[in-house]
């Protein structure tokens, strides 16, 4: 069995697989019942200033998205930093960081935007005997309001000035949590780097809305008649925050600076997507809260079956193993010739590939008298929306066309050579080869 | 001293109040909301879908799904009865397992169709229990159309001809209308009255008036009708029972189980039916099972039913047959009735076994039984009916008959299975086809 073991800024743990900053890890109980679970560690849910400690709505906190058969695909919360005392907590971390030394203790903080709220609070969370701490730049609803959280997140500068404080009092690896309610993730990931972080963590939640209750004409969840937008996570935001870590991951200057990866992360598979694309480790909530801390047993078992599969023997074997193979889409060869292939045996005649090709695309599938569905190579641009509407798995393949061979829908030879929009004809900006 | 399953005879009362409740209550139960969105889910929505081309109503099955699973449960029954307007008895009737559901997709990829079924009585039971009849009648054309027997399609006709603006008359020979749906059906389809509740519904589009008690034949003759009327449908179906020819044929205890479903459908108190100990149905149809499983039902010790053919040659599906075998009914198949023996009252009952050709093998079987029920088809009956194709009325097109002006549609009429889906089919369309003959074209 693969070894698991992570060293993420100096911190360790036996598995990649943390708790996120989050309601989950709010208290003592549930901590302490997720590292029984086998959680490899756990960013505490933010620490406010000390003093009355902030309070939530009493209605609901969350909303969601479903998939068929009500399969929580998204989730978006209304919930604050924590509303318990800030002494609680910190004598909660001591308690649980002293019982469970093995596992990771990051405390993630969010005081107010000036030097002496940092001074202050970074003292007690280091003697709580704490790995780390995490900044939450991120936070999209509420304290963004009081100029914290993603107010903090969305303006570089002060990213750059608050890790800096940070850094400069406190012994502890930093690690900035980073807004996706930005334009380009790179910016604040940079001044994150310049203020001297040891890491960044993201995505945090993204502003949504997640439905509008159609008889009260107010978003949902709904207080008292009215609706706040609220931080979207969950298997939903997935796409997002992969292509987040990965635009950091792929930038030259940031290409050692390790990414704790946050969204959506709900199966191994996920975690694996996420460290290949270059992050250290993975951080899990909506998934935990979904089916509870028992779903990160599958998490280990699966990435090590993998890990064994690839005869990868660590964690940094795998982190950012795709990120050479990032690029953009100007770059992509244009000589590379696929079509779509359906096996008959596992084709279960739905029709729904004809349909999406018919309707909505190439008209590229022909249908029989007796339902049989055939991909038509002369019309195949092998897009792929086929294989993504069929229900059954590997029913539909693309398939490379072999060098030499013909594309029947062009005519044309399929060429061994690598050529891409930079260079093509119809490029108005081609550049020409050296005449 | 009351009687129980050991009690010789044909007897009433074998099993308590409770039991009989048990035996008799929905075969297939309702589904409740949370049922219907997970097995609304299941569907894929395919394309040109297998399941609307084996419906023999053509409902558009992934669209009400559709609607179901997006919470508009109202908007699927719409959906359901614009082409079947007994949606909710097809829904509890249907041998869906060799129709729709057979051939969905769910089926061929994991052995397990989509509930298509259960999900339409989902549907159509909440519209009618909200009270809404969803159609409207379009103005008043004039004419007049005699509909003959209120069964299936005479009811599916009869209804899509009052929309169309006609004004019809509904015969019945029966005093309820409703035909197998209300007299022909087991009791454990078609609970709480389901088959009255329906018509009464259905008759809320308004332009039908309904009467019962009038056979053709008896009361009024299709000479009659043709004069007074626009047009004339006959959806008589099958009135008469086939004998059964053998030596002893006729004893007491022999009966028809076509009539003893319809005792069952009309009992106030099922344990005031008789019933024998020892019962044998012949036959292999849905009306075998349905008199067979309900004879368990009422507490009958042994039930054999003896069909005499082989299994793969029975009418009745295979669901059916492992219904009956789950009910505890034994199946005896390849075995012809041969002679009925008994002093004056049937004791039992010979078979000769013989093979898919009914060529006798030349062994004999003799099975004890106290009540006997012929389930060996029925015979269409009646004077002066259009010509006939074998022994039902001949039909060309959406049930034109040889006379100018009568058309004809289900058990009755040549052609197609012999489902309650069907008949409303030939029902629907052949009120279509009135319209468009009286109207002079199409719309």
């Amino acid at each position: 069995m693969a070894d698991l073991t992570t060293d993420f800024v100096g911190i360790k743990s036996p598995n990649p697989f943390w708790l996120a900053s989050a309601p989950p890890t709010d208290k003592e109980y549930n901590v302490r019942r997720a590292f029984e679970a086998g959680w490899g560690g756990v960013v505490w849910k933010t620490l406010g200033e000390a003093g009355p400690p902030v309070v939530n709505v009493n209605g609901p906190r969350y909303g969601a998205v479903w998939g068929a058969d009500r399969r929580l695909l998204g989730l978006n919360n209304i919930e604050l930093i924590t509303d318990r005392p800030l002494e609680v907590n910190l004598r909660e971390i001591k308690s649980v960081k002293r019982d469970w030394p093995d596992r990771a203790m990051v405390v993630s903080l969010m005081v107010p935007c000036v030097e002496e709220a940092w001074k202050a609070i970074l003292p007690l969370v280091e003697d709580t005997g704490a790995d780390g701490v995490e900044l939450n730049f991120g936070c999209p609803h509420g304290m963004s309001e009081r100029g914290m959280g993603s107010a903090v997140g969305q303006v570089p500068e002060y990213i750059e000035m608050v890790t800096r404080w940070v850094k400069q009092n406190t012994r502890m690896p930093c690690i900035v949590k980073l807004t996706p309610n930005i334009t380009d993730i790179k910016q604040p990931a940079l001044a994150a780097m310049r203020g001297g972080a040891d890491a960044v963590s993201l995505i945090n939640t993204i502003n949504s809305i997640t439905s509008v209750d159609l008889d009260l004409f107010a978003p949902e969840p709904t207080i008292d008649g009215k609706g706040a937008h609220g931080g979207y996570c969950g298997p939903a935001v997935k796409p997002i925050a992969l292509n987040m870590v990965a635009e950091i991951a792929r930038t030259p200057e940031m290409a050692t600076l390790p990414i704790s990866g946050i969204g959506g992360v709900t199966t191994w598979k996920d975690a694996a997507e996420f460290m290949a694309l270059g992050a250290g480790n993975v951080q899990v909530c909506t998934a935990a809260m979904t089916y509870g801390f028992k779903v990160v047993q599958e998490m280990i078992s699966g990435l090590s079956d993998y890990m064994d599969r690839k005869g990868m023997t660590a964690t940094s074997d795998l982190v950012r193993k795709a990120v050479p193979n990032l690029s953009d889409w100007q770059h992509l060869n244009l000589n590379y010739i696929a079509k779509a292939k359906i096996n008959q045996d596992l084709c279960i005649s739905c029709g729904r590939c004809f349909a999406a090709c018919e309707d909505t695309s190439h008209q590229a599938i022909a249908m029989s008298e007796d339902r049989t569905f055939t991909v038509k190579d002369e019309e195949c641009v092998a897009c792929n929306l086929c294989v993504n509407v069929c229900p059954v798995e590997q029913c539909i393949n693309l398939e490379q066309m072999a060098v030499g061979s013909i594309d029947p829908r062009t005519g044309k030879s399929v060429d061994a050579g690598y050529a891409n929009w930079t260079t093509h004809p119809n490029n108005p900006g081609a550049v020409k080869a050296a005449d | 001293m009351h009687a129980n399953a050991l009690t010789q005879g044909v007897v009433a009362g074998r099993l308590d109040p409770g039991e009989l409740a048990a035996g008799f209550g929905d075969l297939h139960p309702a589904l409740n909301d949370h049922e219907a969105v997970v097995a609304a889910d299941r569907c894929y929505f395919c394309y040109d879908a297998p399941c609307v081309t084996a419906c023999p109503t053509d409902i558009d099955i992934p669209l009400f799904i559709r609607q179901i699973a997006t919470g508009t449960p109202e908007a699927a029954a719409k959906t359901i009865l614009s082409q079947n307007i007994l949606g909710g008895m097809c829904a509890r009737v249907c041998p869906t397992e060799t129709l729709c559901e057979q051939v969905c997709v769910r089926e061929t990829a994991e052995g397990q169709p989509v509930d298509i079924g259960r999900l339409q009585r989902y549907a159509t039971d909440r519209l009618m229990s909200s009270g809404v009849h969803p159609f409207t009648r379009a103005a008043a054309t004039g004419k007049t159309i005699a509909v003959v027997g209120a069964g299936p399609a005479g009811l599916a006709c009869a209804h899509r001809l009052a929309s169309r603006g006609h004004d019809v008359v509904l015969f019945d020979a029966r005093p309820k209308p409703g035909g197998l749906n209300e007299y022909g059906i087991a009791a454990y389809k078609s609970t709480d009255d389901f088959a009255a509740r329906e018509v009464d519904w259905l008759m809320q589009i308004g332009g039908i008036t309904l009467e019962t008690g009038k056979a053709l034949g008896r009361d009024t003759t299709l000479q009659e009708l043709r004069a007074e009327h626009d047009a004339v449908f006959l959806g008589i179906g099958l009135g008469g029972v086939n004998a059964l020819d053998v030596p002893g044929g006729d004893k007491d205890g022999v009966l028809d189980a076509v009539g003893f479903i319809a005792d069952l459908r009309q009992a106030a108190d099922l344990g005031s039916l008789p019933v024998g100990r020892d019962v044998v149905v012949i036959g292999g149809g849905m009306t075998a099972v349905d008199a067979a499983v309900q004879a368990k039902l009422l507490g009958a010790l042994n039930v054999t039913m003896v069909y005499r053919r082989g299994r793969g040659h029975m009418n009745a599906s295979r669901f059916e047959q492992d219904l009956a075998a789950a009910r505890g009914v034994r199946i005896i198949t390849n075995a012809a009735p041969v002679a009925v023996h008994g002093n004056g009252a049937v004791r039992e009952i010979e078979f000769a076994y013989t093979d898919d050709a009914l060529v006798p093998t030349g062994d004999t079987l003799r099975i004890a039984a106290d009540q006997v029920f012929r389930a060996i088809g029925q015979t269409l009956v009646g004077e002066a009916l259009p010509a006939l194709e074998g022994r039902k009325i001949a039909v060309t097109g959406a049930g034109r008959s040889s006379v100018i002006g009568v058309w004809a549609g289900g058990d009755c009429a040549a052609g197609g299975d012999d489902l309650t889906v069907t008949a409303v089919a030939e029902g629907r369309d052949a009120a279509e086809d009135i319209h468009t003959a009286l109207m002079g074209s199409a719309d």
